[in-house]
C-alpha cells in the first residue's frame, strides 16, 4: 500500500465518522420529537392554551406559563440586547489593549461557563432581596439577562472582528469619527452575526428553569401577569411540575407543553436565520 | 359570525355567573374578597394546596393565589423572613427555623392537612415477598449494607439466592429523608448503591421490569400503577400491614406514614382573604387530598384543626 492509499483511507474514514456523528445527533432529536408529538400533540387545543392549571390533568391549561415565558423573554430582550451589544462594541472598538481590558475579557469568557443556578442565587440576593423586587418578572428577567450577557458580548465581538479593518480605515480617512464609523459602517455589516448570537442566547434563556426556581418562580398562578412586578410561572416550571406528578395524564400535559416550548424556540431560531440571511445579502465588500 | 356567537355566549355566561355568584356569596363567605395569597414550600404538599386554590378560585375569583415549590426548607426560609402567608411543609418546623421566625417576630400556627404514605414495592412476579419487617428494611437500606447485602437470601434465608436490585428516590427528595429517618433512624443515612431517581416514574418502571427489584416511593405512585407493581406489607412488630386509607389514617401503618402540614403566618391571617382561604382549606381538605392521591385525616381531626385555627386568629 502506498503512502497515498493510506491517506485516502484515512480521508474516507474521517468522512464516515463525520457522517455518523451528524446523523446520531439528528436521530436522537428525531426520536425525541416523535415521542413527544405522539404523547402530547393531541392534547393541544384552545382550552389548553388559554386555561389555568388544575388538579385534573384534562382541565389543566398553560396560559399563565406561556404568558410568563413571553414576558420574561420580552423583558430580557430589553435589558440584555443594549447592554450586551454596547459592551461588545466597547471591547472591540474602544477598549485600550492593556491588562485591565485583558482581565475583563478573560472574566467575561469565564462567566459564560458559570452554571445557571449560580446566577439564580445571585439574582435572588441582589434583585430579589437587596433591590426588593421579590420573585417578580423583573427579578427573573434581570437574572436571565446576567446569564446570557456573556454570550451576547462574545457573539457581538466575533461579528465585529469579522468586519475588515480596511472598511474602518476608509471611513476614518473620509473624516468620520469613531462613532460615525461604528454606527454607519461597522454595525450594519455585522448586524446579522450579532442578531443570530443574541437570538440563540435568548432561546437558551427561554428554556432555563434552575435560576428561576431559585428566585421563586411559581408552580401555580391563577392570574395572568400584567406588570413586571407580578409573580409568575414559566413553561419550563410547568413542565417540571407536571413530570413529577404520579398521574400519567399529567405526563401527557407535560409533553404538550414541551411542544409549545419547542415551537417558541423554533420560531426564534427561524427569525435568527431569516435575519442573518437578510443582513448578509446587504453586505457587499 | 362565529366570533359573534362566542361573544354572545360569553356575555350570557358572564350574566349567569354573576347571578349565581351573588347567591353563593350569601351562603358561604359573605363578601367578595380581594388580595393576594403567597404560598411556597414542599412539592409533596403542593398538589393538595393546588387543588384547594383551584376550588377557592371558584368562590373568590378576585383573590390571587400563587404557589411555589421551593421545598419545605426553602419555604421555611422565606416564611421566617415574613415573605410568605402560608408554607407547605412535609415535616414539622425545625428548631433552627423556629429561631429565625422568632428573631423576625413571625408568629405562626401549624395545621395538619393530610397523611402521606410511603409504599414498599416489589415486582408482581415476586412470589416470596409478602411482608417485610422494619428491621429487615433497615438491614437492606442502612449504610453498612453497602456492598454487603447484595442477595435476597442474606435478608431471609428462605428467599432466593439472587441479587437484590434496589430502587429509591434521589437524596435531595423529602421522601428519601423521611424513609431513612423512619427506617434507618437518621435522616439521609442510607447505602449509596441503589438506583436513585428524582423522577418516581423511573422507579416505577424499574421495579415493574425487574423480578428481583425492591423499591419505595409515595403511595400515590403505587395507586397509579397498581397493575404493574406488588404492594408489600410492612411489619413493625404487630404483624404485616399494607398501606390503605384506613391503616395510614389510624397510624397502624407505622412508621411509613407521616402527617403533612401547612404553616400559616399570624400576621397574614389578619387579612380576610388569607383567613377565608385557610378555613376553606380545612373544610375541603378531606375530599381534595383524596382526589389528588393523599390520605385524608378523620373528619373529627379536621374539625379540631379548624377550631385550633379559629382560636388562633382570635
Amino acid at each position: 500500500m502506498t503512502q497515498h492509499d493510506k491517506q485516502k483511507i484515512k480521508d474516507k474514514l474521517f468522512c464516515t465518522i463525520g457522517y455518523v456523528a451528524t446523523f446520531s445527533g439528528l436521530l436522537i432529536l428525531a426520536y425525541f420529537l416523535i415521542d413527544i408529538f405522539i404523547d402530547g400533540f393531541h392534547r393541544i387545543d384552545y382550552d389548553f392554551l388559554m386555561g389555568f392549571t388544575s388538579r385534573k390533568a384534562e382541565n389543566a391549561g398553560i396560559l399563565p406559563a406561556w404568558v410568563g415565558s413571553v414576558w420574561i423573554l420580552g423583558l430580557t430582550v430589553v435589558f440584555a440586547i443594549p447592554i450586551g451589544i454596547a459592551a461588545g462594541i466597547y471591547f472591540e472598538e474602544y477598549a485600550p489593549k492593556n491588562k485591565v481590558t485583558y482581565m475583563l475579557e478573560v472574566n467575561i469568557a469565564n462567566l459564560a461557563g458559570v452554571p445557571s443556578i449560580i446566577y439564580g442565587l445571585l439574582g435572588l440576593e441582589v434583585f430579589g432581596r437587596l433591590m426588593g423586587f421579590g420573585g417578580s418578572l423583573l427579578t427573573g428577567s434581570l437574572t436571565l439577562t446576567l446569564l446570557i450577557l456573556p454570550i451576547i458580548i462574545v457573539a457581538t465581538r466575533e461579528s465585529l472582528k469579522a468586519v475588515p479593518q480596511s472598511l474602518r480605515d476608509a471611513s476614518h480617512a473620509l473624516g468620520a469619527t469613531q462613532w460615525q464609523t461604528i454606527w454607519h459602517q461597522v454595525l450594519p455589516s455585522s448586524m446579522g452575526g450579532i442578531l443570530t448570537g443574541t437570538i440563540l442566547a435568548l432561546s437558551r434563556a427561554v428554556g432555563e428553569t434552575a435560576p428561576l426556581i431559585v428566585i421563586g418562580a411559581l408552580a401555580y398562578v391563577d392570574f395572568v401577569p400584567t406588570s413586571p412586578m407580578d409573580n409568575f410561572s414559566v413553561l419550563p416550571m410547568q413542565i417540571f411540575n407536571w413530570t413529577s406528578r404520579p398521574q400519567h395524564s399529567f405526563i401527557i400535559n407535560a409533553a404538550a407543553a414541551i411542544i409549545i416550548l419547542l415551537a417558541i424556540t423554533f420560531i426564534m431560531n427561524s427569525i435568527a436565520i431569516y435575519l442573518r440571511n437578510r443582513w448578509q445579502k446587504k453586505i457587499q465588500w | 359570525m362565529k366570533t359573534k356567537n362566542v361573544f354572545a355566549i360569553g356575555l350570557l355566561s358572564l350574566a349567569l355567573l354573576s347571578c349565581g355568584g351573588g347567591k353563593k356569596q350569601q351562603n358561604t363567605e359573605g363578601v367578595q374578597l380581594q388580595g393576594t395569597i403567597e404560598i411556597d414550600g414542599s412539592s409533596t404538599v403542593y398538589p393538595i394546596t393546588e387543588a384547594v386554590a383551584e376550588e377557592f378560585k371558584k368562590i373568590q375569583p378576585n383573590v390571587r393565589v400563587s404557589i411555589g415549590v421551593s421545598g419545605t426548607g426553602g419555604g421555611f426560609k422565606k416564611f421566617g423572613r415574613n415573605e410568605l402567608d402560608i408554607n407547605n411543609a412535609s415535616r414539622p418546623i425545625k428548631t433552627k427555623e423556629i429561631a429565625i421566625c422568632d428573631s423576625n417576630k413571625v408568629e405562626y400556627i401549624d395545621l395538619t392537612i393530610a397523611y402521606d404514605g410511603l409504599a414498599v414495592i416489589a415486582n408482581p412476579q415476586n412470589t416470596w415477598l409478602e411482608t417485610i419487617t422494619v428491621d429487615e428494611l433497615k438491614k437492606i437500606w442502612e449504610p453498612a449494607a453497602q456492598g454487603k447485602i447484595m442477595k435476597w437470601n442474606q435478608i431471609r434465608s428462605e428467599w432466593p439466592d439472587n441479587e437484590i436490585h434496589l430502587f429509591g428516590p434521589g437524596v435531595a427528595s423529602g421522601t428519601f429523608d423521611y424513609f431513612t429517618e423512619a427506617i434507618v433512624g437518621e435522616s439521609g443515612s442510607s447505602r449509596g448503591d441503589f438506583t436513585a431517581s428524582e423522577d418516581d416514574h423511573v422507579l416505577v418502571q424499574g421495579v415493574a421490569s425487574d423480578v428481583y427489584g425492591l423499591g419505595f416511593f409515595g403511595l400515590a405512585y403505587y395507586e397509579e400503577n397498581m397493575n404493574k407493581l406488588k404492594l408489600i406489607a410492612v411489619d413493625n412488630g404487630k404483624g404485616g400491614v399494607k398501606p390503605t386509607l384506613e391503616t395510614v389514617a389510624s397510624n397502624e401503618y407505622a412508621p411509613l406514614s407521616r402527617p403533612i402540614f401547612i404553616y400559616v403566618n399570624k400576621q397574614a391571617t389578619k387579612r380576610e382573604e388569607v383567613k377565608a382561604f385557610v378555613e376553606f382549606y380545612m373544610k375541603n381538605a378531606a375530599a381534595l387530598s383524596k382526589d389528588v392521591g393523599y390520605i385524608p385525616l378523620p373528619d373529627s381531626l379536621y374539625t379540631k384543626e379548624l377550631e385550633k385555627f379559629t382560636n388562633f386568629v382570635k
